[in-house]
């Protein structure tokens, strides 16, 4: 053993003075510019800690602080809801509670705060990472909710016709 | 016993490791010390640069990281290509439409990129189709191909896509001079000198990137070989390599090279912009077809075009002038500064540089040695800067970096050979693995090379990996070319035959606008499912059209039944996602095609044609979820006049109780 380190140094000696002079400062693996956007999934790099302590399961995560409803439903929002969700949500979710490949709708309205669904909705990939509730329905729905690239008027749409679904007059 | 046993390998492998750290350097190998660490681009890390490629006798257009020579993409182009449904589906089958109809290969010969004001802009990346003579665009934003332009009159285009300092043209020259489509071919080959003309070509590039057949010059038959825009002083002007001056039309291998000098043709075609405006240009009837891929309907269309207007380079006599060159040239390149201008005269012993200022003042008085069946031919001395002595043998291509320096390819050699271009003295040489062909260094043919490396890209692969057998992978090195000396970094594979490749710092294609995925609300296809709703099955005649949408992980409708026999079934499979890097795959058991992939947001139609009663499956070809592999269904086909009607659903279609 002795004896293997002793050659173990030598090389290290000799290695070193046989090495070229090369400066260091080329880091030819840097990437040009910052990593991925926190669009790609799971590739949040903070600590999950962190993360799990800065979490409102209430609020959710994403742009959403607080969502206004009105006493009343908008009806002409509700319609234009309707016509996104046909597109881009009820290919796996029914107005039901029955699931399909996500749980059904009926009764999100009352289950979540506005917020949560408008942050989910538009924002599902990091919540789907950190969310206690969203990762228990993940082992029963196998499917990550994907992201369908709502914007803001589409997001407030869907939620008015989630609460027309939920019997909001 | 153990112990001892590893000791040894240890004494091994220290030993070699003290014989490796001290061999001198230009040893044998030709690799330092740090180059690994040069090409190394740590996991999840991205590299400097893109790489486009051509990937040659495949058709297609591939796509490298520099320096790490990762491949991350063969974006499908003049071949059809199964995996991606290119030249299979109904939508991409316009793209490969010729005037000889549909022609499901080519071999893809150069790319170049997109420039304004002389500098790689990152918006398109040409290419050209050497057999059946086409240029293709593809779209940087999509990494598409998303026009493709036929040219008559032409037999070989090799001498192309090179491309004007504002992208204002993309040119094309005739390898192969044949008589035009406009007069009639069927005559005896041995009269190549009376009836075979060159035709060179010039598209009108839009600000879309449209691509449009302004005009072409007419020449006497000689082989165009290769071609570079004049920049910066020499902007208006391209020049043109020319062999076979000889005009032979059998065993070119000796009757072809005959001479002592051939030509560089310069072409002022600003003037001939002028002449054609002048209404100089004779129109010719001839045929050929434009292809466009349209981003809305996710669909190409193929148009005929009847018409071409072609100048007469000898009847015009200041359009067009030869300069002497040794040897057959080859490789024809411009430097940085647009002053000098390279011929690689591919059999000859020096590498001639032209003077742009030498070339005007030479044709300002009248220097000329005589002409060329028409043609005015510059005396050698007077457009001459000067000649690069002993280079090696073979030289075909140069490139240049931005510090006064050019790099040339020695095919014969196997090296490149680093020179100064005002001084031409030979500076450095390094050894290729093996018949170098192209190089490629990033921007090296543009006003503002980017430097850093240099890649040889090789015709003779022989040792360079593990054997496969007997046809062997391309290879290419990567050279670093930061230093004084050049030095070998790296080996990669490539598809096909790398000919020319074009590479650009990554920053400036990442950010140029890049799609992740089509908006949903921006399909215009006729045939789009925009939600499950909008899923259904429609008859018309023997023709039923499939509406159907795809997201993770299921088809609407998952169940077909009513199909019979002597139906054409077109599936328009709409990807319901809006979300990056989520395709879905489509096939069906005996589909005579290939298998669609959809890009999310988009349609695309696979066409299904029965062959037999029974049962057929489907299913996503491209793992989705973690439910990918119940992403299925089933088409029933019944019998010719069967009553069995036509139903379609998805989740419903439940076992009687």
């Amino acid at each position: 053993m002795k004896r293997l380190s002793s050659i173990f140094a030598l090389t290290i000696l000799l290695f070193v003075s046989c090495g070229k002079k090369e400066s260091s400062g080329d880091d030819f693996s840097k990437p040009t510019t910052e990593a991925p956007s926190t669009e790609a999934p799971s590739s949040e790099t903070s600590s999950a800690a962190t993360d799990a302590e800065k979490y409102d399961p209430h609020r959710g995560e994403g742009k959403y602080d607080k969502v206004d409803l009105g006493a009343k439903l908008d009806q002409a929002m509700a319609t234009e809801g309707e016509k996104v969700a046909g597109v881009k949500c009820t290919s796996c979710h029914k107005l039901t509670d029955e699931k399909l490949v996500g749980p059904g709708w009926k009764d999100v309205t009352t289950r979540r705060k506005p917020e949560w669904i408008m942050n989910f909705i538009t924002n599902p990939d990091p919540m789907i990472d950190k969310d206690p509730a969203v990762q228990a329905q993940l082992e029963i729905c196998l499917v990550r909710m994907p992201n369908q690239g709502l914007n803001d008027t589409e997001a407030r749409n869907i939620l008015e016709y989630m609460r027309k679904n939920d019997g909001v007059k | 016993m153990k112990n001892k046993f590893i000791q040894s390998i240890f004494v091994i492998a220290v030993g070699s490791m003290l014989f490796t750290s001290c061999k001198p350097k230009d040893s044998g190998d030709a690799v330092s010390g740090d180059a690994a660490q040069k090409a190394y681009v740590a996991p999840g890390k991205y590299d400097e640069f893109y790489n486009f490629v051509s990937g040659g006798f495949s058709g297609q257009l591939s796509v490298y990281g520099l320096p790490s020579g990762r491949l991350f993409r063969v974006i499908p182009v003049f071949s059809v290509d199964p995996e991606k449904g290119w030249g299979y589906s109904e939508e991409t089958k316009p793209m490969l439409n010729t005037s000889h109809g549909f022609v499901p290969w080519d071999d893809l010969h150069h790319t170049e990129m997109s420039q304004t004001n002389g500098e790689v802009d990152g918006r398109w990346v040409f290419a050209n189709a050497n057999n059946t003579p086409r240029i293709a665009r593809v779209d940087l934003k999509t990494f598409k191909t998303a026009e493709i332009i036929e040219l008559p009159n032409v037999g070989g285009n090799h001498s192309s896509p090179f491309i004007t300092e504002n992208t204002e043209y993309v040119v094309a020259g005739t390898r192969f001079s044949v008589p035009g489509d406009y007069v009639n071919g069927d005559v005896p080959i041995n009269t190549y000198k009376q009836n075979f003309k060159g035709h060179i070509s010039f598209v009108k590039v839009g600000k879309e990137g449209e691509m449009d057949l302004a005009f072409q010059i007419v020449t006497p038959g000689v082989n165009f070989d290769l071609s570079h825009a004049g920049k910066g002083k020499s902007h208006g002007w391209m020049f043109f390599s020319c062999y076979n001056t000889e005009q032979a039309n059998t065993l070119l291998e000796v009757n072809a090279s005959q001479k002592d000098k051939d030509f560089i043709m310069a072409v002022n075609w600003k003037k001939a912009e002028e002449y054609v405006k002048a209404g100089k240009a004779k129109k010719q009837s001839v045929k050929y077809v434009r292809n466009k891929w349209d981003e809305k309907t996710h669909t190409a269309t193929s148009e005929t075009k009847n018409e071409v207007l072609v100048l007469d380079a000898t009847a015009l006599k200041d359009i067009c002038y030869m300069i002497p060159c040794p040897k057959s040239p080859h490789g024809c390149d411009v430097d940085p500064t647009g002053e000098y201008i390279v011929g690689s005269g591919k059999l000859a012993a020096l590498i001639p540089v032209f003077s742009f200022d030498k070339l005007q003042s030479a044709i300002a008085n009248k220097q000329f040695d005589g002409d060329y069946s028409g043609i005015s031919v510059v005396k050698y001395e007077a457009a001459l800067h000067g000649e690069v002595k002993k280079p090696g043998l073979g030289p075909l291509h140069t490139e240049f970096d931005a510090k006064g320096n050019a790099y040339t390819s020695m095919f014969v050699s196997s090296e490149v050979v680093k020179w100064d271009i005002k001084s031409l003295k030979v500076l450095d040489r390094v050894p290729t693995y093996y018949s170098v062909g192209h190089l490629c260094v990033p921007g090296g043919d543009s006003k503002k090379p980017f430097g850093k490396y240099m890649i040889a890209y090789n015709k003779i692969t022989k040792d360079r990996y593990l054997p496969t057998g007997p046809e062997l992978a391309q290879s290419a090195q990567i050279y670093d070319i930061s230093g004084d000396k050049m030095r070998l970094i790296l080996d990669f594979p490539t598809i096909g035959e790398p000919h020319y490749a074009q590479a650009a710092p990554a920053d400036l294609i990442r950010n140029n606008g890049q799609y992740k995925f089509y908006k949903i609300a921006e399909n215009n296809h006729p045939f789009a499912a925009k939600g499950e709703k909008e899923a259904k099955v429609v008859r018309q005649g023997n023709k039923v059209h499939v509406y159907m949408t795809s997201i993770r992980s299921h088809f609407a409708p998952d169940n077909i039944e009513g199909i019979k026999m002597g139906d054409e079934v077109y599936f328009h499979i709409t990807n319901l996602e809006q979300d990056w890097d989520v395709p879905h795959g489509f096939s069906i058991k005996g589909a005579n095609n290939a298998e669609l992939l959809i890009m999310p947001g988009e349609t695309t139609t696979l066409k299904w044609v029965p062959d037999r009663v029974g049962m057929f499956p489907m299913y996503c070809t491209d793992f989705c979820s973690a439910l990918h592999q119940e992403m299925s269904g089933y088409v029933r086909v019944s019998p010719a006049g069967s009553n069995v009607p036509l139903t379609w659903s998805v989740g419903t279609n439940q076992p009687k109780i």
